[in-house]
This record gives C-alpha cells, structure tokens and sequence, in this order.
C-alpha cells in the first residue's frame, strides 16, 4: 500500500496563533510555538513533523491563508 | 433646432434625461415631483435607448443605488422632493465622499418636517451647504423655467461628470408642476461599455481588467493624514468650481440703484417686480443667481460698489440672503423680503418690501 | 524522505489561491470572515469572472473586504449594500454582482434594503455572515443574537422583553419569490468549508444564470466579543447557534411567479 507523507510550511509572519489548525489536524502535526513572531503571535509549527500526510484541513480551516501544504506519495 | 413641446417642468426632466443618454433613473414616489418616475415609466425608455428605471422601496434605497451605478461609471441619476432629500442625505455625503459624479433633482416643497406640498426655497442651505455630514459641497443649478429643467438635466451631468461630484437641479413644485413651452434637445446615445473603460477605467468598478490595479470606490480613510488630504482635494475641486463655474443672469441692472436677487421660482415674480418699480420711478434691477454652488459672489460684490442697497427675495425665512451679505461684505443695505408655508409672493408685494425697507428705510 | 524533499513545487497540494491579495487581514485572530474571504476568492478564481465580478462591502468590520480580494469593489453605507448592489446590477447586466454583510449591516439596519431586492429578485450573490453579535464597534446586541446571550449592550443577556427576538432573517428571506437559493452554511471544520464553498460557488452561478438573487447565510464566530479562544467559540457556535440558526439549505430553485402571484389582467 502507498503510504502518504506531507509537509506544511507556515508562514510565521501572517499567523495569528488562532490555533484552530492545531485542531483540525487528524495527526496532531502542529502545535504553536512558545516563540512569538513581531506580532507577539504564537505561530504554528509542525511539532510532530513525520505524522504529517497532507491532507490539507489544517490549510482549509486557516482563516489568514498563511499554511501552504506538500504531499508525496511513496 | 430641437423639438418643440408643451411640457410640465416634472415631464421635461424625464424627457431629457432620455435624451441625453442617460443609463439609469431611480427614484421613489413624492409630491410634487411624482411625474418624473410617472412619465419614464410611461415613455418605456428600457425599449428605445436601454435606460434602467427603477421604482426603489425608499429615497434611501434609490440614492445608494445611484451610488452603485455612478460607482460602475454610468450615467444616472435621481429626483426626489425635500422630504425624500432629507433622507438622501446620507447616501449623498458618500457620493460626494467617494467623487462620483451623478445628478439629483430636488423639486422644493415647503418645511420643516412634513409640511406642505406647495413650493418653497426653504432646502437653500441644505443644498448649497452640504445637507449631509462631513464638509462637502454639490453643484447646485437653480432653474427657473420649463426650459431650463431640460437644458440643466444634460448641464448637471456634464459639470458632474467633469468634477467627479454629485450635482443637484433645485427646483421647486413651482415649476415642477408648471406647463411652458421647451425646445427639447436631440438624443444623445448612451456610452458602450467600451467607450466607458476608456474614459472612465481608471477609477469606475466595472470589472478589474487584467492590465489594471484593482479599481475601489469608497469614501474610507482610517489614516487622519491621508484622510486630510482627500478633504484638501475635494475643496480644491470645490474652489476650482467657484473659479470657472459660476452662471448667472442679470436683468436691468446697468443702471440700477437697488437690486433684488433672486433665483428660481421668486426670480420670475422679481422680474415682474422690476417693470413695475420702473414704472414708479425706481431703478431697479435682478440678479438672478443661476449656479447657486458655486455662489455668484464677485457679480455681487461688483454691483455692491455702484448700488444703494440689495433685496433679497426668497420663499423662505432668509438663507440666500446671508450668501449675499457675505458677497456684499460692507456696509450697504442687504435686506431679505421672504414668504414661507408654500406662498409665492406677488410682484408688488416685492415692491412694497423694497420701498419700506429699503428705499424709505 | 526529507522534509527539504517533500516541500517541493511539484508536491503542492494547497496554496494562497492568487486571488487573495498579499494585504495581512485585519480581522482578530481566528476570525471566520478569513476563511469566508478565501472561499470567495476561490470561487470567483475557478469560475473565471474576475474580469466581471464587482463585490460590495458593508460598514461593520469587513467594511476592508476591498483590500484582500483581487477584483473591483464598491464600499457601501451601512445596510444599503443591496440596493448598491441593485445600481450595479440593474445598469450592467453583463457583470456579477455580490453583497457581503455582517448580521448588524444585512438583518437590522439594512433590513428594508436586502428584503426588496431579494424580493426584486435582483440578480446577484448576498454573502450573509452572522455571528450574532456587532463586531467592529465592539460587541454589541445585533439583531441576531440569541436569547439570554451576553454582549455589550445586553450585560445580563437577551431578554425577549426588553431586547425582542433573535431575527431568523433568512427565513424570511427564503419565503421571497425573488430569491432562488438560499442556504445556511459554517465555516468551523474543513467539512463545513468544503460544503460552503459549494454553496457560494452554485449561488454565484445562480446569479450568473439570472435565476434572481441567491443567499448564503455563513453561521460564524466572533470569538473576540464573545470573549472565547477561536477553538471555544466554534464548540459555542456549535451548541447555542446551530439549534436555532439550523444550517442547510433552506431553498433551492429559480425566481419564479408562483400561481398566488398571478398578474391581474389589464
């Protein structure tokens, strides 16, 4: 069977640290980050990236538009 | 030569507005300024030219859609009587917040609040002043014939369209409802869509085209200094008017020792009031203020050097006459002579009002 | 595999759709107008009507709609987007002509403006977010807040009484002979999402096919007013909003004369 991985990138800058992606995340990939941007935001981040495949809910749910998502088929 | 007709001055607007290639009319029914919407709806201008005519749910709702229309570069406008004018306000201020060009007719009843249905002058500052919040102005024309409510229609639209601001004809039941002959003028077609990209692409919102910048209408500003900056644009646009736009007629004024100034509706009771004062042995003259923004103020203020003193009449309690003082700006006699509650004066009551205070004052 | 492997060009599977301007949203962290924005976005990219399509935005806090989508837009006085709307459409019948209105905007101020032209049948797309409450002026009662909710101005919650009832605008809305589609939709889970996009993609279509005028109700959060974390304020929605603002759609068919309207003869 074909196993799926993915990636997401977040674009720390535009992230407002909603935390609504963390749960929309069936793989509890992302948690935010204890870091803030220059907007005082505690972004996103892939805290468990190898859980990662793809599935894009984290993206859809983002109401800032700042998630981009990768997925591979190996 | 155009055609010539007997109209009503309500029947004329919507005939030229036809005719000078008008795109939309949206409107609300209100006394007495009804026959406009009445004879559109009638003359069907949707089969012969494409003109839109709207009956709209509120003066509220016909004014924003002007807005829409003006916004997307079209060419239309509304009419309303004071009430309905009141309550267009809002939807004014942002069409001239927001530079779009659009033509209002105010067919003047008597008020405060409900009032009369009778003809009146008392909308003067509403009209001349803003009406509206914020500090804008409108360009206002003051018809006082049949005629002129056909020739200000294509007038209105072209100084509108010129400045990028809302123009008012103001009007009043008087000559909304009176019956005079008119040379109607020839048709006009209106724009294409092409011929409005062109001449109007870089600021009308109908459609971001692939080789411009995404096209915004508002009259939104949250940064104070910007904000500031739009008001400076607006009132060199308002100074420019008062420069180059400025209409008025004077009748017997060459050797005139008192003026009455009037417009509309009184300055035809004042033209009478002339001939009959010059029978009696008074050199009287009229000024009558055609363009009531921009306010004929260095005719005036000419006049005030050779003349004894100016009567201001108006079916008010006084507002014009504060533009006229201001215009005159010495010493010499402004007095004001005014009916209200939808009276017309009489020539010689003009007459009577001259001679007790000015002339025997 | 790497992760510098994965996150490759050719593995793109989700992306900033190019209709989105590059303009950081105002909106509070969480804010469903975000996603709702991205979904016009998406839809007006797919259908192609970028070039056509002329949006009107509200007083209220997407009164800055106009900065994020990529097409033209007019700012409308608050309440009177539809009968702009109306202006637009009425004299440019070719273009695609949508509202986008908060609960305060659309159900209480510009209550008389959306009935008539939804009851006109205007050709065009009413985008209707109600998070039942007002957000830009800070969180006060909006026509559609619910019974015993607190706000701003209702410190002890709605009270019938006092306050009147919650407004199930679009309700009424779906009873106008004017109106072909009319739907109640959210934005809380990728679910939801999906199935509003389509919403908002078959009433743009509607509109474009001169079916008279299509209405989407988007359920939303304002979780700064209601004083909730985004995650908190989609749960609330879930349990307080959804059994009285029940989603779905509540019409779906074309303007048309039903037999009670027949025209009398003249």
């Amino acid at each position: 069977m074909a196993k799926v991985i993915g990636a997401v990138v977040v674009d720390n800058e535009e992230c407002k640290g909603c935390g609504l992606c963390v749960v929309a995340c069936p793989q509890d990939v992302l948690g935010q980050n204890k870091q803030v941007n220059s907007r005082g935001y505690h972004y996103s981040f892939m805290k468990n990236p190898e859980a990662c495949i793809g599935c894009s809910n984290c993206a859809t749910v983002c109401p800032d538009t700042c998630i981009t998502v990768y997925r591979v088929k190996i | 030569m155009g055609e010539l007709r007997l109209m009503k001055g309500n029947e004329v607007i919507a005939e030229a507005a036809i005719r000078c290639g008008c795109d939309g009319y949206f409107g609300y029914p209100i006394t007495p300024q009804s026959e406009v919407m009445e004879t559109l709806m009638d003359r069907e201008p949707w089969n012969e030219t494409g003109m839109v005519v709207l009956q709209a749910e509120s003066e509220i709702a016909s004014i924003h859609m002007v807005y829409g229309a003006a916004a997307s570069g079209k060419k239309v406008l509304t009419s309303s009587s004071s009430p309905g004018i009141s309550l267009m306000a809002e939807g004014i201020s942002y069409i001239a917040g927001a530079e779009l060009p659009c033509l209002i007719v105010n067919v003047q009843r008597g008020g405060p609040g409900l009032g009369t249905i009778q003809p009146s002058q008392a909308d003067y500052f509403q009209s001349t002043k803003g009406g509206g919040h914020g500090d804008y102005r409108l360009i206002v024309l003051a018809p006082s014939s049949v005629q002129e409510m056909n020739d200000f229609v294509e007038l209105g639209f072209k100084l509108a369209f010129k400045y990028r601001n809302p123009a008012m004809i103001l009007s009043d039941g008087a000559i909304g409802q009176m019956m005079e002959k008119v040379v109607l003028a020839d048709y006009i077609p209106r724009m294409t869509t092409e011929e409005i990209d062109k001449k109007y692409g870089s600021w009308a919102t109908n459609g971001k085209k692939v080789n411009r910048q995404k096209n915004v209408i508002t009259s939104l500003e949250m940064d104070s200094l910007k904000m500031e900056v739009n008001n400076q644009r607006l009132q060199a646009k308002y100074a420019k008017m008062e420069e180059e736009e400025v209409l008025f007629e004077e009748i017997q004024c060459e050797d005139a020792e008192y003026i009455l100034v009037a417009f509309g509706s009184s300055s035809r009771v004042c033209q009478k009031s002339v001939d009959i004062a010059r029978e009696k042995g008074i050199k009287l003259g009229l000024l009558r203020p055609i363009t009531l923004f921009p306010f004929p103020k260095k005719p005036i203020a000419a006049l005030a050097k050779r003349v004894k003193g100016f009567l201001v009449v108006e079916m008010n309690a006084g507002q014009m006459v504060e533009d006229v003082q201001l215009a005159v700006g010495c010493g010499l006699p402004v007095k004001h002579y005014g009916r209200m509650g939808g009276i017309i004066p009489t020539p010689s009551e003009v007459v009577d009002a001259l001679e007790q205070k000015l002339i025997g004052g | 595999m790497e992760l510098a492997d994965i996150i490759n060009p050719k593995n793109l599977v989700y992306k900033k759709p190019p209709l989105l301007t590059s303009t950081t949203m105002h909106y509070c962290p969480g804010c469903s107008h975000g996603v709702i924005h991205r979904l016009l976005a998406e839809v007006i990219e797919d259908m192609g009507i970028q070039e056509k399509t002329i949006g009107v935005s509200p007083v209220g806090c997407a009164v800055f709609a106009y900065n994020y989508i990529d097409i033209d837009w007019q700012e409308a006085a608050h309440g009177r987007a539809p009968a702009v709307a109306t202006g637009i459409a009425r004299t440019n019948p070719d273009k695609v002509v949508f509202t986008y209105q908060g609960d305060g905007d659309l159900a209480s101020i510009g209550a008389a403006e959306i009935l008539h032209a939804c009851n006109r049948g205007e050709d065009m797309v009413v985008i209707f977010v109600n998070n039942g409450i007002y957000g830009m002026t800070g969180g006060q009662m909006a026509p559609t807040t619910l019974l015993g909710q607190i706000t701003a101005t209702t410190p002890n919650g709605r009270e019938a009484g006092r306050n009147g009832y919650p407004l199930k605008i679009t309700e009424l809305i779906a009873q106008l002979p004017g109106t072909s589609y009319v739907t109640r939709q959210s934005v809380q889970t990728p679910a939801a999402i999906r199935k509003c996009k389509k919403a908002i993609s078959k009433a743009f279509q509607a509109a474009i096919d001169k079916k008279g005028t299509s209405f989407v109700e988007v359920v939303s959060t304002c979780n700064m007013n209601w004083k909730m974390t985004p995650v908190k304020a989609n749960e609330w929605m879930v349990e307080n909003m959804f059994p009285f603002y029940v989603p779905g759609d509540l019409k779906d068919s074309s303007k048309n004369n039903p037999e009670s309207y027949t025209p009398l003869k003249n």
